[in-house]
């Protein structure tokens, strides 16, 4: 399609300086931009979270190097490596320290399900204390699945009702 | 064990007896005379390093129903030799603390409490090292299941607001484990061996 249109980017001059959009496009698309996580690194799946933040993968293309070792800083808890028990209480106290909005990707077999420790010490899965939005597979996933993972959820958050959340609460 | 070893600790200790091993030296002594045979050992004959300090579970029932076995390696003439001793009450095992000759066997013994629920006497901070405070089995005991028994999560607030407990590990089909002798790998590879059934069935009864 041929289109006279051969403006390709914001022209002040003949938008008026004025951009029309909806807010939840603008909210979804700050948040989706600036997902800082939190990286909760329990076992070898930690390396490979540290290898999608490092040069050769580069997680900041998606906006999400900054990893926060602060929970009131972050937005999204990475869980990656073998909950256990013991460790359970400690991530779902860090979740709760979180600020909101937040979100949660399990990362790897073991947060996701238990993994290959079907035993007395192991949580089977973190969805049994968080809220998760995205699943990854593999043990350990290669960073590419981290990144997908990390683009899905941004797709996720694009589709919130950000503006009516923020209103309601 | 090198018999002249053997023999010297003998002299000493005359209820010392050989016990049967593949490798290292080995030796089966009383559980009150335990520290004094490692003191013997670690002054007398050079074996100044814990390397490990574990225990055994002999099953329900069995008499002695638990051992405490210790390696010990000299870092002078570099042999080892290991130390076993049976716990006399099998209810209420016990073992006098190796914390006073080897500080290193503080946090073995913590851990050795804590997967048999073996009390070393004289240990100066008896406290679970791998499980929570309060977690009310002891996990590698025979009779406690792999998959483990229903216990409250640590924090009974966390407990609360989540609901959730630390459950029994689904098995499905399990344990986990490779079959040996298999040439084909993907046939050997750790997997459910029987797939009929899982969390959501229940397995078939025969």
């Amino acid at each position: 399609m041929v289109t006279p249109n051969t403006e390709l980017a914001y022209n002040g001059k003949i938008e008026g300086e004025v951009v029309v959009s909806q807010l939840d496009a603008v909210i979804n698309w700050i948040r989706t931009n600036s997902m800082w996580p939190m990286p909760m690194g329990l076992a070898c799946c930690a390396i490979e979270l540290m290898g999608s933040a490092s040069s050769r993968f580069d997680i900041a293309r998606f906006g999400a190097e900054v990893m926060r070792f602060s929970p009131r800083q972050s937005d999204c808890m990475i869980v990656a490596g073998t909950v256990t028990y013991k460790m359970a209480s400690a991530v779902r106290r860090i979740y709760d320290q979180m600020a909101e909005p937040k979100w949660v990707i399990a990362m790897g077999a073991c947060a996701s399900s238990g993994g290959m420790y079907r035993s007395y010490a192991t949580l089977q899965g973190v969805d049994r204390i968080l809220p998760v939005d995205v699943y990854v597979s593999g043990c350990p996933p290669r960073p590419e699945a981290l990144l997908d993972a990390l683009i899905k959820l941004q797709g996720k958050v694009r589709r919130e009702r950000s503006a009516t959340q923020l209103l309601r609460s | 064990m090198s018999a002249s070893l053997l023999t010297a600790l003998q002299e000493k200790f005359p209820q010392a007896r050989p016990r049967p091993s593949l490798d290292h030296a080995a030796v089966n002594v009383p559980a009150d005379t335990i520290l004094a045979v490692l003191q013997e050992l670690r002054d007398a004959h050079g074996y100044d390093f814990l390397v490990d300090l574990t225990a055994i579970d002999w099953a329900e029932g069995a008499t002695p129903r638990f051992t405490v076995v210790y390696h010990l390696r000299s870092t002078t003439h570099h042999g080892y030799v290991r130390v076993a001793a049976d716990c006399p009450n099998a209810a209420e095992p016990a073992m006098p603390s190796a914390c006073g000759l080897w500080a290193g066997a503080n946090w073995h013994e913590r851990e050795t409490y804590d997967m048999f629920g073996i009390a070393f006497t004289g240990h100066p901070d008896l406290r679970r090292i791998l499980m929570w405070d309060g977690y009310p089995y002891f996990p590698l005991r025979k009779e406690f299941p792999l998959a483990g028994i229903e216990t409250p999560l640590p924090d009974a607030e966390i407990g609360a607001e989540t609901g959730a407990a630390a459950i029994p590990a689904p098995m499905a089909g399990g344990p986990f484990v490779a079959a040996p002798g298999e040439i084909n790998l993907t046939e050997a590879e750790p997997r459910a061996k029987d797939e009929s059934w899982n969390e959501a069935r229940a397995k078939p009864t025969p």
